[in-house]
Parts: C-alpha cells; sequence; structure tokens
C-alpha cells in the first residue's frame, strides 16, 4: 500500500503562480487605482487648506494652521456658506414633505393617472439644469420678482422633490404590506397604523432622502446662479474667485464639509449594523 | 377621519401640494420658456425688451448659429458617458462581487469625495492639470507632451472633467444592478462550460443592462446641458451649448435664442433617451 | 376600543359569502359554522380560496356577497382592527422596528391597556421564550419567530385566532413540533383556532373539524375520522391520503346492504355509506384496508380475483403493491409488515379481500382525478 505521506503535491511554477494571482486579482488592482483616482481633487483640496497662501490658493507657500483656525477669515466666504446652509435647509424640509407625500400616493395606491404622475416626477430629473434655471428665471422676470433668496430656495426645491420621491418610493416598495395588515388586525386603526409601523418603517428612507436633498441643493450652482442675483452661496463664490484664485478658507470648508457628511454616512452605517446583529 | 379620507381620495390629496408646486414652478416656466423663444426684439426699444410675434424662425437661427456648440455639448456628452461607463463599470463590478466585507465602507467611498464641492474639485482639477500641477511637469520632462502643450483649457481636460464629475451617477445605478445578480448564476455559468470572458458577455452584462441604462441616461442627461466643467477647465474654442445660453442670459440678454437654444437642447436630449431607451427596453426607470 | 365581550364571542358563522376579483371567482356561496372552542381546520390545494375565507374572517378583505356573524353580531362590514378576532401571518409579519416585549405588547396596547407587562410575560412563558423579550425579530430563528407571532396574538384573547399556513416554512421535524404544540396551546388556553393547510395529514393532526375546500367551495365537512373513512367526493376520496376507485353498477340490496358489480365480479357494502344516486357507482376502498392472499388460500369479506402483482416497494413500516386487475387497472394496496410472513414478489398471482364495512360509494360522474394532483408548495399565494 503505498504511503500517502510519499506522494508528492504538484507545485505550480512561480511564473504561473503569479499570473493566476493577477488574474483573479485583476479587478481589485483596477478598483485601487480608480478610488485614488477618485480622491486626487479631494486629497489635493485638503493638502492645500493648509497652505499659507495670502489672497490665491496656487502655489504652495508653506504650511500652515492659520486657515483652519480662521475659516471666515477671507471677505464674505461665511456670508456665502451661511446662505447655502440656510437655502439648503430650507429647500430640504419642503422638498422633503412634497416629496414624500408624493411618494406615499404614487408608491401605495392604485389610481387613474399614476404612470401620468410618474412621468411628471421624472421630467425634472430629464431636464438640464440650465433649462431648470433659466426658465424659472424667465417666470420670475415676468411677475417682476428678482432673483435672489426665496427664488433660489423655490427653485431648489423644484429640483430636489423628484429626487425626494424617488428614494422615498424605493423605501415604501421594500415595505411588506402585510405588517399594516397585521397592525390593523391586532386593533390599530388607519392612523395608528400609519403613526406606529408606516412612518417608522419608512423613517430610514425619508432620511436618506432628506440627506440627498440637502446636498444637492449646497452643491448645486447652475441653477443658483440663475435665480439667485447678487446673493452669493458657496458654490458662487468658488466659481467667481476662480479666475484670480480661491482662498484657502474655501478650501478649509470645503474639507470640512466632507469630513462632516462622512462623519453623518458612517454613523449612519454603524446605527444601522447595530440593529441587525447576526443570531 | 378614516371614514372621510376614503381610499379613493387620498391618493389625489396627497400628491395635491406637490403637484401644484411642480405645475407653478416647473411646468409654467417652461411654458413661459416656449413663448419667449418665437419673440423678437421690439424695434427702438432698449436691450432686453422683446415683444411676442411667434416667429418660430428663431429655432433655425439658433441652430445655425450655434450648431457647433451644439454638436460639441452632445458629443462631449457621448464621450464623458463613455468613458465614465468604462470606468464605472469595473468599479462597480470589484465592489458587488469582490469586495467581501468591506462592501459597505467602499460603496461610502465611491460618493465620499462629492461631499466636496464639485466646483472645487473642477478647480482641484484644473490646478492639478494646470503649469504648477504634479500632472504636467513630469509629463513634460518624459517627453510625453511638448514644451507647449498645456492640459488645461482644453476639449481633453473638459471631457476629463465632466467624467470625473458625473462618476457617481454612473457608479451606483450599476452597482445597485450588479448587487441584484445572484452570483450563483455566474457559478452556473462555469459549471456549462463558459470562462470568464463569456460568461460576463453572456451572463453579467445582460443582467446588469437596466443599471447601464440608468447610468448612462444619469450621466448624459446633465452632461450635455453643463457648462461649468467647460467654463472652468476649457477655452472659448471648447465652449459648449450651456456657456451660449448662459452667455445669452447674462451678457447679451437675448432670451428669445437663449429660450428657443434650451428648448432644442430638451428636445435634442428627449429624442435621444427616448430611442436610446426604447432599444435598450428598459421601461421603469423611476 | 374593540369589545371582546361575552356578546360578541360565541359560535362563527359564515353565510353564503362569495368572493370575486373581477371574472375570477375565488370563493363561491360558501356557508360554514366554527363551534366556538374548536380546532377548525381549512384544508384544500392551493387556490381553492382558503387563505381568501380566512383573510374575509379577519377582515383583510369583504365579501362580494354574504354575511359573518360572531355569535349575534353581523361583522362583515367591520374593519379589521373592530373584530375580536387576530390572525398568525405565514410570514409571521413581526414589526421589525420593534422589540419582541413590544410586538407582543401591540394589540393590547391599541386597545388602550396600560399594564402589559403580566400579560405579555405569562404568554411569553406559554411559548417558553422569556429570554427573548428585549431581542428584535430579525435576531430571531424561523421556529422562534413563529411561537412570537402566535404570542401577539394569543395574548389578547381573541374570540377567533386565525392561522395562515403558520407552520408552512419551519422543517419538517419542528413543523411536527409545533403542530403537537399548538394543539396544547389551543387545549390550554380554550380559544377557536381555525386553521388554513394545504398539508392534510397537518390538519388531520390537529383539527377536531376539518371543512376540505375545492374550488371556492366547501367539498365535505366533519371529523377527520369521518373525511377519511366514509368520504362524499372523489376529491376528498384523493386529497386525504389515497383511494382505490373501482368502476361499478349497484345490482341490488340486501337487506342494509347493497350488491354492487365491479367488472363482472360482485361484492357486498354497506348502504349508509353509498352517496351515489343512481346505480353507475365508483366503488372506494383504502389501500390499507385491503388483504392480499395467493390464489388458493381461504378468504373473508369482499373479494377480487385475477389479479397479479406488478410492483412491489418495501417501506419499512409497510410494503406497497401495485396489484394489476383483469379490467385494465392497478389497485393500490399498502400491508403492514407486521407478522414477519415475507412479502409477496412481482408477478404473483393474488386474491384481494377486504371487509365490506370498509367500502365507500361516490357517484358514477365523479371525477376520478380529483384531488390527485400534486400541488407545488407555494408558500406565499394569496388565493
Amino acid at each position: 500500500m503505498t504511503k500517502v505521506k510519499d506522494a508528492t503535491i504538484p507545485t505550480i511554477p512561480a511564473q504561473a503562480r503569479l499570473s493566476r494571482w493577477f488574474g483573479r486579482n485583476l479587478i481589485r488592482i483596477y478598483a485601487f487605482f480608480g478610488f485614488t483616482y477618485l480622491f486626487i481633487p479631494v486629497a489635493y483640496t485638503f493638502a492645500f487648506s493648509f497652505n499659507d497662501s495670502g489672497k490665491s490658493n496656487l502655489i504652495w507657500k508653506g504650511f500652515t494652521l492659520d486657515n483652519w483656525q480662521n475659516p471666515c477669515g477671507a471677505p464674505e466666504i461665511c456670508t456665502a456658506l451661511g446662505n447655502s446652509i440656510k437655502i439648503g435647509l430650507l429647500a430640504t424640509i419642503f422638498s422633503t414633505i412634497l416629496g414624500t407625500m408624493i411618494a406615499f400616493a404614487i408608491g401605495r395606491y392604485a389610481f387613474k393617472g399614476r404612470s401620468t404622475s410618474n412621468l411628471l416626477i421624472f421630467l425634472p430629473m430629464a431636464t438640464p439644469e440650465i433649462v431648470l434655471g433659466a426658465s424659472l428665471l424667465s417666470l420670475f422676470l415676468v411677475f417682476q420678482i428678482n432673483p435672489g433668496f426665496w427664488p433660489t430656495v423655490i427653485a431648489h426645491v423644484v429640483f430636489c422633490i423628484s429626487f425626494v420621491v424617488v428614494t422615498v418610493k424605493a423605501r415604501i416598495a421594500s415595505l411588506d404590506p402585510r405588517l399594516e395588515q397585521a397592525a390593523m388586525d391586532l386593533y390599530a386603526n388607519e392612523l395608528q397604523t400609519f403613526r406606529r409601523v408606516t412612518l417608522p418603517l419608512v423613517a430610514p428612507g425619508i432620511a436618506a432622502a432628506a440627506l440627498l436633498a440637502f446636498s444637492l441643493s449646497f452643491d448645486d450652482f447652475i441653477i443658483t446662479n440663475f435665480n439667485s442675483g447678487t446673493l452669493t452661496t458657496f458654490p458662487k463664490f468658488v466659481y467667481v474667485s476662480a479666475a484670480r484664485g480661491i482662498p484657502a478658507q474655501a478650501n478649509v470648508i470645503g474639507s470640512a464639509m466632507f469630513f462632516l457628511a462622512l462623519a453623518i454616512v458612517i454613523a449612519g452605517q454603524l446605527i444601522s449594523k447595530k440593529t441587525k446583529i447576526n443570531k | 377621519m378614516s371614514s372621510i379620507l376614503s381610499k379613493v381620495k387620498l391618493p389625489y390629496l396627497l400628491l395635491l401640494p406637490g403637484f401644484l408646486f411642480l405645475f407653478t414652478f416647473f411646468i409654467l416656466p417652461i411654458v413661459n420658456l416656449a413663448q419667449t423663444s418665437t419673440q423678437t426684439p421690439i424695434a427702438d426699444g432698449d436691450t432686453g425688451q422683446y415683444e411676442q410675434t411667434f416667429r418660430f424662425a428663431n429655432y433655425i437661427d439658433a441652430f445655425v448659429e450655434n450648431r457647433e456648440q451644439f454638436a460639441r455639448s452632445f458629443i462631449f456628452a457621448i464621450c464623458a458617458t463613455l468613458l465614465a461607463l468604462a470606468i464605472a463599470y469595473p468599479l462597480a463590478y470589484a465592489i458587488a462581487f469582490k469586495s467581501g466585507r468591506f462592501k459597505n465602507i467602499l460603496l461610502v467611498l465611491i460618493i465620499a469625495p462629492f461631499f466636496t464641492s464639485f466646483l472645487l474639485r473642477t478647480v482641484a482639477w484644473k490646478q492639478i492639470l494646470g503649469e504648477e500641477g504634479f500632472v504636467v511637469p513630469p509629463l513634460r520632462t518624459l517627453g510625453i507632451i511638448g514644451e507647449s502643450t498645456t492640459l488645461t483649457s482644453t476639449s481633453f481636460a473638459v471631457v476629463l472633467g465632466m467624467t470625473y464629475n458625473f462618476l457617481p451617477f454612473m457608479t451606483l445605478p450599476l452597482y445597485a444592478s450588479l448587487e441584484r445578480i445572484d452570483p450563483r448564476t455566474m457559478e452556473a455559468s462555469g459549471d456549462l462550460y463558459a470562462n470568464g470572458i463569456t460568461t460576463f458577455r453572456r451572463v453579467t452584462l445582460p443582467l446588469s443592462m437596466p443599471g447601464v441604462v440608468a447610468g448612462t441616461l444619469l450621466t448624459f442627461i446633465p452632461a450635455a446641458g453643463d457648462y461649468v466643467n467647460a467654463a472652468i477647465l476649457g477655452n472659448p474654442n471648447s465652449k459648449m451649448l450651456g456657456n451660449v445660453i448662459e452667455s445669452r442670459y447674462f451678457r447679451i440678454v437675448d432670451y428669445p435664442t437663449a429660450a428657443a437654444l434650451s428648448f432644442t437642447l430638451m428636445a435634442a436630449i428627449l429624442i435621444l433617451v427616448t430611442l436610446y431607451i426604447r432599444k435598450a427596453g428598459t421601461e421603469e426607470l423611476v | 376600543m374593540v369589545d371582546v365581550s361575552s356578546a360578541t364571542r360565541g359560535d362563527l358563522r359564515l353565510t353564503r359569502i362569495t368572493k370575486t376579483y373581477g371574472d375570477f371567482t375565488a370563493v363561491d356561496d360558501l356557508s360554514l359554522t366554527i363551534p366556538e372552542g374548536s380546532f377548525f381546520a381549512l384544508l384544500g390545494p392551493s387556490g381553492c380560496g382558503k387563505t381568501t375565507t380566512l383573510r374575509m374572517i379577519a377582515g383583510l378583505e369583504e365579501p362580494t356577497v354574504g354575511s359573518i356573524h360572531l355569535g349575534t353580531t353581523d361583522i362583515t362590514t367591520k374593519r379589521p382592527y373592530q373584530r375580536p378576532i387576530n390572525t398568525v401571518f405565514q410570514n409571521y409579519a413581526l414589526f421589525p422596528h420593534l422589540t419582541i416585549f413590544e410586538n407582543i405588547a401591540f394589540g393590547l396596547r391599541r386597545r388602550g391597556i396600560k399594564n402589559v407587562d403580566a400579560d405579555v410575560n405569562k404568554v411569553l412563558d406559554l411559548v417558553e421564550l422569556p429570554h427573548l423579550a428585549q431581542r428584535k425579530p430579525t435576531q430571531l430563528s424561523g421556529g422562534q419567530q413563529q411561537r412570537i407571532a402566535l404570542a401577539r396574538a394569543i395574548v389578547n384573547r381573541p374570540a377567533l385566532l386565525l392561522l395562515d399556513e403558520p407552520l408552512g416554512a419551519l422543517d419538517l421535524k419542528l413543523r411536527r413540533q409545533m403542530q403537537i404544540e399548538l394543539k396544547w396551546i389551543q387545549r390550554e388556553v380554550g380559544l377557536t383556532f381555525v386553521h388554513v393547510t394545504h398539508d392534510q395529514e397537518e390538519a388531520m393532526t390537529m383539527a377536531d373539524t376539518i371543512a376540505v375546500m375545492n374550488e371556492g367551495g366547501i367539498e365535505q365537512m366533519g371529523s377527520p375520522a369521518d373525511l377519511y373513512d366514509n368520504p362524499k367526493t372523489a376529491f376528498v376520496a384523493n386529497f386525504l391520503g389515497q383511494s382505490n376507485l373501482i368502476k361499478g353498477r349497484i345490482e341490488g340490496a340486501d337487506g342494509d346492504n347493497l350488491v354492487v358489480d365491479l367488472f363482472g365480479q360482485k361484492i357486498s357494502m354497506p348502504k349508509s355509506r353509498s352517496h351515489a344516486v343512481d346505480s353507475s357507482i365508483y366503488a372506494g376502498i383504502r389501500p390499507e384496508k385491503f388483504r392480499i392472499s395467493l390464489v388458493g388460500t381461504p378468504t373473508r369479506g369482499n373479494v377480487l380475483t385475477g389479479g397479479h402483482i406488478e410492483e412491489v416497494s418495501y417501506i419499512g413500516v409497510s410494503t406497497q403493491y401495485q396489484v394489476a386487475m383483469p379490467w385494465g387497472q392497478e389497485l393500490m394496496v399498502f400491508e403492514q409488515n407486521d407478522d414477519g410472513v415475507p412479502p409477496f414478489d412481482k408477478g404473483d398471482q393474488v386474491l384481494i379481500c377486504w371487509e365490506p364495512n370498509f367500502t365507500f360509494a361516490l357517484r358514477g360522474d365523479e371525477d376520478v382525478e380529483a384531488g390527485t394532483e400534486v400541488a407545488p408548495d407555494d408558500l406565499d399565494e394569496d388565493e
């Protein structure tokens, strides 16, 4: 009887092993480069936020923490930031409320005109921003309303609603209708069922939609440009300063927003992980 | 309360505020834009004063005068979309199938860069690709590009910027679609004598088509109307339609032409999108 | 507030219930009385209307025609939350965002009861899961979720407890165990249980009364023994267990018995067990009631001659035979392996005999194949 110990395990030659590893991991290597590429401008922005630049942040002059300690140093920058945040919050509130109501109507009920409604919601997303912005400006001019704060809020709500509807609708679609039936079976009337079962379960979707709306609003430039007149927002500020050189404080704010948003998303992930402990 | 709000009425009530809002601030403006597009300047009037003359020739004038920018917008948008697809697909694939327990982290990392203002990022690219950046000098030293070629203020930079900025709009739908594929179908394909490439071609790719369609639409549509990338990273010869419309509104104050151009842009996009959807066959987009 | 006083208790009475969806009739003129305190099963294949009927009792669907009474109260148009009836759903439908404790307490709280602790803990003890009170449903196994779903319904002491194929998603062993437990709980708590299932073994194990449903109507209703021993239709005969149905004619009477001709051979059976309307019948005998013996051995009772063994299947507990008869039919025979006698062989020429009292007769115009299709195990049907 041949001893198993004596049998030799065939070894794969080193070159073949290398090419096999390569083939299996080609995509991973590619993905690594892809992520690096994604982060280049972010890293650059972050790095240059420490530049001792003065007014023009084009060449590296020296490392300093001044910018981070004094983020409102550049003229108008914090006004712009404040406006962006105010507009963002208002636009988020209105678009989330209106959008959630629409999402429930379309996602829950079969009614005449449902597919038309779906189409109507899709239209703002399919319209180029420049058309949205320009058309609203035209309308405001006809009614002799000057571009400014409220026209901008209105404009933002217009393009945010569709995204809210899509996000909330997706969450509603994943809701098991039997849960609401179970609630009614257990003596909850329609209002109680909505309050105690439907809403808590849809809430994460609404939260995600609100976050999305805020980031879309905060980052918007084209539509804002058409409808804000003399009011500055953060993106407008950056665009205008782009010619002569963006102050390093803008980099500070941009980087800070990045880390804040990252923290929020990671926190959200951790929370949802906690409520799903595997047995 | 529940007896009053019968199931029949409730959806309409829910839709009312939102649709009223959209009607006033989306439909009406577009209708208004339509009626602006056929106006002509009032003779002897100030700049910016127009009267309604139903001059449909405005469209022809606008198109002819700006056909170069028209073509450029669509070419750039298509290039950016294809590039984005080429970059995003393997990325989405890697996250969906090859990331193991890092999946959620990687997803966050895909969206994370876009928490920085997109203008800051675009300007960053301008400086990175510029004379003082870290791309051009090494390339010059290596002799890959000549002393006089620049990377910024080129169409190349514009397309690159557009690709970069719209990448998440391509990656996320692709990922969502790929994620839904049961990996066992790919195993089954291998079991039935297909190698890696064939499996991809015949199983994975077709199953991921809804994501491809959604991603390309979500990228192409905003890209066609973009002008920020062209403004920051381009030069006067790389102007897109968006730049023209913007200047007609703010600098030249030629509302009818701007309106006509806007509509033509929208119409062109809608036609292309409808043809594309018909061919690709996806119905439920929203 | 929901009234769970005695006025809304009592027997459940469905009167001429019909439910249509457009052209499709799910439930067709069904009338039924479920006695208070019993364990009642609605048994039938996919699409027979049993789940629809259950949902109408719960109030989750409204009948197109007909009425539903609980005791003396007409509950036909009452909303689900107005009925003292609770449901254990097929996929359990536990609220994922609430703890187990809050899931169970849900119904009590909606009814305005302030101190829920005692009731919730009592029912958690009943299902033997008190340690899971603070967990969330996603952290529980299938079997545990099923028991919590049951607890959540029972804690409200409803007049009627409805169970919609609650054991379908469990593996075999767990299912068998739960069948016994459910029966025990029903006796302990004294509630009326209405159990919907397509598994005839499950229905027979658990229920006091079974209603066999087919295509929107009730084929036959009775105790498991009644239905099994004396089926009235081919569907019931084939759906519950297996039957041999042999075409024949009633030739005459002999006291309390009938003389029946089966392809030239004469047998006798009790008049009371015939459901025929004329002389054309199908004589039915369960396979385990047949006895095989070799030609030449003495026999008793009814005898059929001329058969030979086509197939032998040894199953441990029993041996199953397919016996080919001269008129072309193959009869099934189940013999218990309880006497150490070796089984018969393929090709053996045999006689089949059985006690006449085990024979039942169905109408001659019955569809002999009814109830024999194997329905796919459809867990998520909404019939």
